[in-house]
């Protein structure tokens, strides 16, 4: 077959797409802000993590981690973190959906009762949930109303994780609200048209397309939740001891700052670790974890 | 061609209360090229749409075989769609977008592979199934846009305007592959273009629409020899349009002047619009012309001379391959054949013209 605009084809059209030279000085004071905010205490934290009390160097500090009290709050931490990541995804995901379906006019309003919350203080919004839980709390003055028996239901791994879930939910909401929300109606109609079912277009089209939306929220919600020391003072009681508890201390009650450090060290080993395995079972959006964009 | 494959009956849409398509009515029939053909926003994509089952009409029924499919989900229609907007799935290969309809259908992996093969080919962008979509150019994604669609064989495709974003060259090109894979497939083609001398080129039956009314349905030669109305005629191919008055059978009044015509049955001393084609004007010597004038530009375009003349305060736009210089004093002759009278639209929302 005589195929005579194959030789045209490539050089007549432009490929989409360019970057913009020289505005590499508009980040100018990012990186000032960046200097302040996270270099500086990134090097003092590196300071402290491999020094001693007499500025010696050393590996103590890290290796404190060996310790089982230590080792067993990073465990919990990791397991709790995980444990809310995949509640969050699973109330997310649905609530994204719908609000990307809906109306321009409506879903900006909708989307608003699940920002609403995080316009509150952090505090206040766990110690509100505290007020609930209590034992002498809300629900189970409620329970006591209907002479049902009282639940144990603060100082609970379930209480830790509630509190994450509850404070967290909205990172993983936006994230993926905004990427599917960007999904041109018309890319959707296509596969339609090729014959997929609404489902086989969800599988095939809109889930893969909302990946990166997806990975940054479990990023948002997982980091915090493995690092938080706040909802387990407020929700675990001192009961449970993850290790942003045990770094807390370290810090706070004056035990250590070079301990203190070496094991924030050791925490952000792991949170670049598990950013690192997203990455892998998705080498095609590994720049979401980074830049949130490919 | 035979039977009616699709029939439109009656199909009416407005978005927030503006009307976009009004009482539609149309046939298509088998193995015929139609193509719709207006100006931007007349309603062309919407229409397509609805064939497609992405949008709801108001009213009216679309009839596949006979079988009313209005209520069809789109996924079960037998057509396919080339969209205007770039669809193209960003997360999946061009291989995987051109096999996502036979992936659907569980066809086999070597039948797949053979046939997107067969249509990276026939779109003349061999080797490119490994490439990701965001690494095309507008007309190369157009045409993976084409190849994802006809691998799936439908008995209808809905092309709109699948190639606006091609230079004229490789426009050509396509023109004539499409055309031939319609032959070697047996596809019913429903094709929108805003370009008319594409729907000219291509179409067995064209459809002027305009406002969200269909303003004639014909053949090509119909279309362009005998528009039906003013906007026809100045919407398909340069013109010289005027404002006439019929004085009898075969004699027309325009610009003062009067001309002989072949046209009857438009009544005495009734109000017309009349059409005369650039290449039907004659330029002769001004003792021989019915109305005389002077030539006030002269554009060499390549076939023939565009020339601009000015007789009785009117822009004329001949075409000739005989050149009259600027300035120069013309007659003008029209061949009574050649002028083509129209009946004025009756009002604004004058009665929708169908085709059977
Ligand atoms: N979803 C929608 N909501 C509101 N108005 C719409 C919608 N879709 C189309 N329209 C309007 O309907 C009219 C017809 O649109 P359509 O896309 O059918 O035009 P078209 O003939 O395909 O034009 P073009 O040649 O520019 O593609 C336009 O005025 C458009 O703005
Ligand atoms: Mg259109």
């Amino acid at each position: 077959m005589n195929r005579p605009f194959r030789k045209t084809s490539a050089g007549l059209e432009e490929p989409r797409g360019r970057k913009h030279p020289g505005a590499a000085w508009l980040a100018g004071p990012y990186l000032l802000w960046a200097l302040a905010f996270t270099v500086i205490p990134l090097v003092l934290i590196f300071w402290f993590g491999f020094t001693n009390a007499d500025n010696q160097f050393t590996w103590s500090n890290l290796t404190s981690i060996g310790d089982p009290d230590n080792l067993k709050a990073l465990a919990l931490a990791l397991l709790l973190a995980t444990a809310a990541t995949i509640l969050c995804l699973l109330l997310a995901y649905p609530i994204a959906l719908i609000l990307a379906g809906l109306k321009s006019g409506s879903s900006a309003l909708i989307a608003m009762l699940f920002i609403l919350p995080m316009w509150m203080n952090f505090l206040l919004r766990t110690i509100a949930w505290q007020n609930l839980l209590e034992n002498n709390g809300v629900i189970n003055t409620i329970l006591k109303f209907f002479h049902l028996p009282a639940m144990t239901l603060i100082n609970t791994p379930g209480a830790v994780i509630l509190g994450m879930v509850y404070n967290f939910l909205p990172f993983m909401i936006l994230p993926i609200y905004t990427v599917l929300s960007k999904i041109d109606r018309e890319v959707v109609m296509a596969a339609r048209d090729l014959g997929a079912g609404p489902w086989q277009t969800f599988a095939r089209i809109t889930l893969p397309l909302s990946k990166p939306g997806v990975i940054s929220g479990i990023t948002m919600v997982f980091v915090p939740s493995l690092t938080t020391f706040v909802i387990t003072d407020l929700l675990g009681g001192g009961k449970i001891q993850l290790i942003g508890n045990t770094i807390e201390q370290e810090f706070v009650q004056g035990s250590s700052w070079h301990v203190g450090s070496g094991l924030s060290i050791v925490l952000m080993i792991f949170v670049i670790a598990s950013m690192a395995l997203i990455a892998k079972y998705d080498p095609d959006s590994s720049g979401a974890v980074i830049g949130g964009q490919r | 061609m035979s039977d009616k494959l699709i029939s439109i009956k009656n199909i009416s849409k407005s978005f927030d209360e503006i009307p976009v398509l009004e009482k539609l009515n149309l046939y298509i029939r088998e193995n015929e090229f139609l193509t719709l053909l207006g100006p931007s926003g007349c309603g062309k994509t919407t229409l397509l749409r609805i064939l497609g089952g992405f949008e709801e009409p108001d009213t009216g029924r679309i009839l596949f075989e006979g079988k009313d499919i209005t209520a069809l989900a789109p996924n079960k229609r037998p057509l396919n769609t080339v969209f205007q907007k770039d669809t193209l799935f960003y997360h999946m290969s061009v291989a995987d977008n051109i096999a996502f309809g036979l992936k659907i259908k569980g066809k086999s992996k070597t039948y797949i592979q053979d046939r997107v093969h067969y249509a990276l080919h026939l779109v003349g962008l061999d080797g490119f199934g490994e490439r990701f979509p965001d690494s095309l150019s507008g007309g190369q994604a157009q045409r993976i846009q084409i190849a994802r669609a006809i691998v799936n064989e439908p008995k209808v495709l809905l092309l709109d305007e699948p190639l606006s974003a091609l230079d004229l060259k490789l426009r050509q090109d396509m023109q004539y592959e499409l055309i031939r894979l319609k032959e070697e497939l047996g596809i019913t083609f429903i094709y929108v273009t805003h370009d008319q001398e594409e729907a000219l080129t291509m179409s067995d039956t064209i459809v002027v629409m305009n406002g969200g009314r269909i303003q004639q349905i014909g053949t090509p030669e119909d279309i362009y020899n005998e528009p039906q109305n003013a906007f026809v005629a100045d919407f398909i191919g340069d013109g010289n349009i005027f404002d006439a008055i019929m004085i009898k059978d075969k004699l027309v009044r325009l610009l003062g002047a009067e001309f002989e015509c072949v046209d009857t049955g438009f009544g005495e001393m009734n109000p017309v619009d009349v059409i005369i084609r650039p290449e039907d004007v004659e330029i002769v010597s001004p003792e021989q012309g019915t109305i005389t004038g002077v030539v006030t530009s002269v554009i060499f375009k390549g076939v023939h001379y565009e020339m601009d003349i000015l007789a009785h305060n009117y822009h004329w736009t001949a075409h000739s391959t005989k050149m009259a210089p600027e300035g120069e004093t013309v007659g003008i002759r029209i061949d009574p054949f050649n002028i083509q009278v129209m009946n004025k639209p009756i009002r604004e929302d004058q009665e929708t013209l169908v085709n059977e």
